[in-house]
């Protein structure tokens, strides 16, 4: 209760206030422009975090990526091009509906449901994630290890649509991990006799690397420009929002379940829970045929599910550490940079802290309702800006953002290779999640892998003997085996 | 696709190759057989075998693109990803030399032209821009960005 208390005390500071509410701005700003998404709004907020006491730092993060996961509709809506990818899934319908004169229908229920599947994310983070973390004080490194092999398991085969390819992006990813000191035998791997190696691959930097110097490589090869669907003032935002939350129940809490779920699995977010809600809503939905003709159903459920999938998605970066998607991956930099190391420890050292986060979840949730009104209000100024003019000031905040991490010019290398790597891996259809993963979790696995075997003296049953460890490392070599089983069960019913 | 998925495929078994052969020097932990190569070595073992199923499979069906839509060709601009890859490269090079008040301008003038700008608006922004970024960085954040030749005006 103390903690509470105290949690409530280092949120309502004028200071924090001012950071959360400059950051709904930007989040709202930068997920409204496209080609500039959520991610990208995060790695460019860490270079300013990294001088920010620790729940300021997660405030800003926590509540630029919500505001953004939002403002992704609004482009979506208006010009066919959605802000963020989370939007992506009903960027059509939305588009659809403007262009049938309902453009308030649209990002209404864009902000209205996102809102209400944000709180209900929230509230399963709050009530999972402490209770989690008393089971997770009593893991060992088995649990762990297998906690660390499911995740990598999860962004291949579940997230990703070609798993060969995602597979290859693990690998990658743990071969950066593999670069530097930080090993069990401590003996430099990969470092060439460079200094600068030898501390391993900065997180930092190679996030901005590949998700906005990339998102700058990808604007610029790009041709096509967008045309704006409506040319009248904004009418009632909130009006008919009653009438399909009525309506709409079962989808609303279908795509925040949904939504929640997919967050939580690592290396799935906001962008994989909206695709499938809406393909869920479609299938599940009375009126199937309206879907793909301006039908406001699919953006309710989806609109919902990539919200909450947000609060998800933190479950497993706070209590494990293991990111559930890639903003949090970028937020376990920030948390491990502020000395807020995520994992059960932090529910028993510092608990005030996660408390705070909490809170500031819940803040940024009932701020995304005036603000996200005020930023559909005046969406038609907002795009007008041309993306052509923020692009070059976005990558020299990314050049200027590398380099204050270690106020070294490497960080600026890393940078430019990661955003080079990224933008040719998306051409090439590999996915980015798993690289991120794999350098995040990389030494982790490494380090539990080993104690694990130290402690079994060899013994490679003993990864199994423990029976929440047996369970996962079950899941895991399942879930490795599935397409092989999948196969043979066609053949024999072929 | 299919051809670019048997090139990499390709350069990924190299790569693994080479990845393999250097995870052998890597000393174990003491008292354990294993060490530092385990892990590089069983990275490489899976590149190697994804990196041939990417090539055996270009030769059959057809895989996943990546690509929602094929793009057309010749109509993208990539000559103006190469400038802001260039700029970059230039920034390394030339920041702690010439100092950020210098470079930067005129990174930001290159980019905004490689992105089809105009060019009085293109050269406001980058003055404007760069101001800014000191501002924010140097003075607010206190990061050390390089004077370069300006030091003896600071």
């Amino acid at each position: 209760m103390d903690a509470a208390v105290t949690a409530f005390g280092l949120v309502f500071q004028p200071y924090v206030l001012t950071v959360i509410l400059l950051s709904a701005v930007y989040g709202l700003f930068v997920g409204a422009i496209p080609g500039l998404t959520a991610t990208m709004a995060t790695a460019l907020l860490v270079p300013v975090t990294f001088f920010m006491p620790p729940v300021p730092a997660v405030a800003a993060i926590v509540t630029a990526t919500a505001m953004a996961i939002f403002s992704g509709d609004i482009p979506g809506a208006l010009l066919r091009m959605p802000g963020t990818p989370a939007s992506a899934a009903y960027t059509d319908e939305a588009y659809l509906l403007t262009r049938s004169g309902r453009p308030e229908l649209a990002l209404g229920a864009g902000l209205v449901f996102s809102v209400l599947g944000g709180i209900f994310g929230v509230m399963v983070l709050i009530v999972a994630a402490p209770a989690l973390a008393e089971i997770a004080l009593k893991f060992s490194s088995f649990e762990y290890f297998w906690l660390v092999m499911l995740g990598f398991t999860c962004a291949v085969f579940i997230a990703g649509r070609d798993p060969l390819k995602g597979v290859v992006s693990l690998l990658l990813g743990l071969l950066i991990s593999c670069i530097g000191l930080e090993n069990p035998a401590g003996a430099p791997r990969y470092t060439f006799g460079n200094v600068e190696l030898m501390g391993g691959i900065s997180l930092i930097p190679l996030m901005i690397g590949m998700f906005a110097v990339s998102e700058v490589l990808r604007y610029a090869v790009r041709v096509d420009k967008p045309v704006m669907a409506i040319d009248r003032p904004f009418g009632s935002v909130f009006g008919g929002m009653w009438g399909l939350l009525k309506k709409y129940p079962l989808q609303l809490f279908r795509g925040s379940v949904l939504g929640t779920a997919v967050g939580a699995l690592p290396g799935a977010g906001a962008d994989i829970a909206a695709w499938m809600s809406y393909a869920v809503s479609k299938k599940f939905s009375k009126e199937p045929q309206k879907f793909g003709t301006g039908h406001v159903e699919g953006i309710v459920e989806s609109g919902a599910a990539n919200n909450a999938a947000l609060g998800g998605a933190w479950i497993p970066a706070l209590v494990f550490g293991i990111p559930g998607d890639s903003i949090t991956a970028i937020a376990i930099g920030v948390l491990y940079m502020k000395n807020m190391n995520p994992g059960p420890m932090l529910f028993v050292d510092n608990p005030q802290n996660i408390y705070a986060v909490f809170i500031v979840f819940i803040i940024a949730q009932l701020l995304m309702l005036p603000l996200g009104w005020a930023a559909i209000k005046s969406a038609k100024q907002v795009l007008r800006i041309p993306a052509g003019l923020l692009m070059p000031l976005i990558l020299l905040f990314c050049i200027v953002g590398s380099f204050a991490i270690n106020n070294s010019m490497f960080g600026v290398i890393v940078m430019l290779v990661a955003g080079v790597a990224a933008f040719f891996m998306e051409r090439w259809g590999f996915p980015v999640a798993p690289t991120i993963l794999g350098v995040v979790l990389g030494t982790m696995l490494e380090e539990h892998f080993f104690s694990s075997l130290i402690k079994a003296d060899g013994q490679l049953l003993a990864f199994f003997e423990r029976p929440i460890a047996g369970t996962l490392g079950a899941l895991t070599l399942l879930l490795w085996s599935w397409p092989l089983l999948q196969r043979a069960w066609r053949r024999r019913s072929a | 696709m299919q051809s670019t998925d048997r090139w990499l495929g390709l350069a990924m078994a190299l790569l693994a190759a080479a990845v393999m052969w250097s995870a052998r020097a890597f000393p174990a932990v003491p008292g354990q057989k294993l060490g530092a190569g385990f892990l590089p070595m069983l990275v490489g073992a899976g590149l190697l075998v994804c990196g041939l199923a990417l090539v055996w499979r270009s030769f059959g069906a057809a895989a996943y693109t990546g690509q929602d839509a094929p793009r057309a060709a010749g109509t993208e601009h990539f000559g103006s990803a190469a400038v802001i890859v260039g700029v970059i490269l230039f920034y390394i090079a030339a920041a702690e030399r010439l100092g950020f008040l210098i470079v930067a301008p005129i990174c930001l003038v290159l980019v905004f032209k490689a992105l089809r700008a105009a060019t009085v608006p293109a050269l406001l922004w980058a003055v404007g821009g760069t101001v800014v970024v000191h501002v924010a960085f140097y003075k607010l954040l206190r990061v050390p960005l390089p004077w370069g030749v300006l030091r003896p005006f600071y």
